[in-house]
């Protein structure tokens, strides 16, 4: 609603979801269930996400607008844009994330991110809660504003995970395929990783910042994030 | 469509189309307090409460409030009136056009968390804008209001 207000489509047909009780988080000892309509507050104020997440969950979402935004807003008609500046994608896309499509069943986010437009319905999203730790960083010409670019670094399992958004396109996913943090998180290994994030993502220009100011700011991201997940850990 | 609708306490039952907003329907029914602004989800100057949660009334369809609780300033004056002359007292009520809702999500944020820090106050206001105060105002108003407040809990023992 926060975005279909904004713009001119037409629409023949609109799916209300709201009476399917999709608006609540299901935490269990394996994973988190969150419902379509589960709202941004929901998740930024859930004890058991910010408990699992190590704060970053909070950390992503404290800054979308403001409170009364966030009560409108969900989980579906975030996750369902796929909007290259959401703090959302690029936070769930670290975690072993899943959606649950009504048609397509139970996809990874990562797959999801990268899907055409369809006519599916996003039923929920599923986190699995893998051993974790996770760190959020964003960078904002001031709060409430969209970020001009955000980064997500965490290490599920044994894996280490950094996603980069608001490229502006849509958020990437980064593994350490190099090893560069075999040996743990240090500065240096930390600078090396952001280096390589740097050279291995594309980023371009838009009305929030010049495609070099993105190339500038992307190493510095990772490397605090990765630094920030270091002292999580 | 028909909604049912309790606003400020009092049921309403009303035939409304589909797409109807929120903010258009209070307004309807004489809640000129919740004010149209950026109409962009960004200012915060129609929030309302439904079912006690504040939201913006710009953003939600009518239809979505069927069968809920829906309060505006006009139904919150006591307990509005408890803080808002200390932010008076600071001039950061200035041309008033974004007080409503900057009252409104006080409200709200002191019913979550009564006795927040300057940053907490600052984050939960942050998605009400005002381009005459600078929010340092309503800031230093609603902080010797908590002070005010939370002195005279600690005199009374």
């Amino acid at each position: 609603m926060m975005w279909l207000k904004m713009g001119n489509h037409s629409f023949g047909t609109a799916i209300d979801l709201c009476d399917l009780g999709l608006d609540t988080i299901e935490e269990t000892d394996e994973e988190f269930r969150i419902g379509a309509m589960v709202t941004l507050r929901q998740m930024e104020t859930h004890t058991g996400l910010d408990a699992y997440s190590c704060g970053a969950i909070k950390a992503a979402f404290q800054d979308i607008v403001g409170v009364q935004f966030r009560n409108g807003a969900t989980l579906g008609g975030s996750l369902w844009r796929r909007m290259g500046f959401s703090d959302i994608v690029t936070a769930f896309l670290a975690m072993d994330s899943y959606v649950e499509l009504h048609e397509g069943g139970i996809v990874p986010l990562e797959r999801f991110v990268n899907m055409p437009y369809d006519k599916d319905i996003l039923v929920r999203l599923i986190v699995k809660k893998r051993p974790g730790a996770f760190a959020y960083q964003a960078v904002r010409k001031q709060r409430t504003d969209l970020p001009t670019i955000n980064c997500m670094a965490a290490k599920v399992g044994d894996e280490y995970r950094v996603t980069v958004g608001a490229r502006p396109g849509r958020a990437v996913l980064l593994r350490d395929d190099r090893g560069i943090l075999a040996d743990g998180i240090t500065e240096a290994s930390a600078a090396a990783f952001a280096e390589h994030a740097a050279e291995s993502i594309r980023v371009s220009g838009n009305m929030w910042g010049s495609a070099e100011y993105r190339r500038a700011l992307a190493p510095v991201l990772v490397r605090r994030a990765l630094l920030a997940l270091g002292e999580v850990r | 469509m028909e909604v049912k609708i309790k606003l400020n306490g009092k049921t309403v039952v009303d035939d409304i189309p589909a797409d109807m907003l929120l903010i258009d329907f209070v307004r309807a029914h004489g809640c000129k307090s919740v004010k149209r602004g950026c109409e962009t989800s960004a200012c915060g100057l129609c929030t309302v409460m439904l079912d006690d949660v504040p939201v913006l009334s710009c953003s939600t369809l009518a239809a979505r409030a069927d069968g809920r609780s829906v309060c505006t300033l006009e139904g919150l004056q006591a307990e509005a009136s408890e803080f808002v002359g200390f932010i008076a007292d600071q001039g950061a009520e200035q041309c008033g056009f974004c007080n409503p809702g900057f009252v409104m999500n006080t409200i709200a944020l002191l019913r979550e968390n009564p006795d927040p820090t300057d940053d907490e106050i600052l984050a939960y206001l942050s998605g009400n804008l005002c381009r005459c105060s600078g929010y340092v105002g309503q800031l230093r108003g609603i902080r010797a209001f908590l002070d005010e407040k939370h002195g005279k809990e600690v005199e009374r023992g």
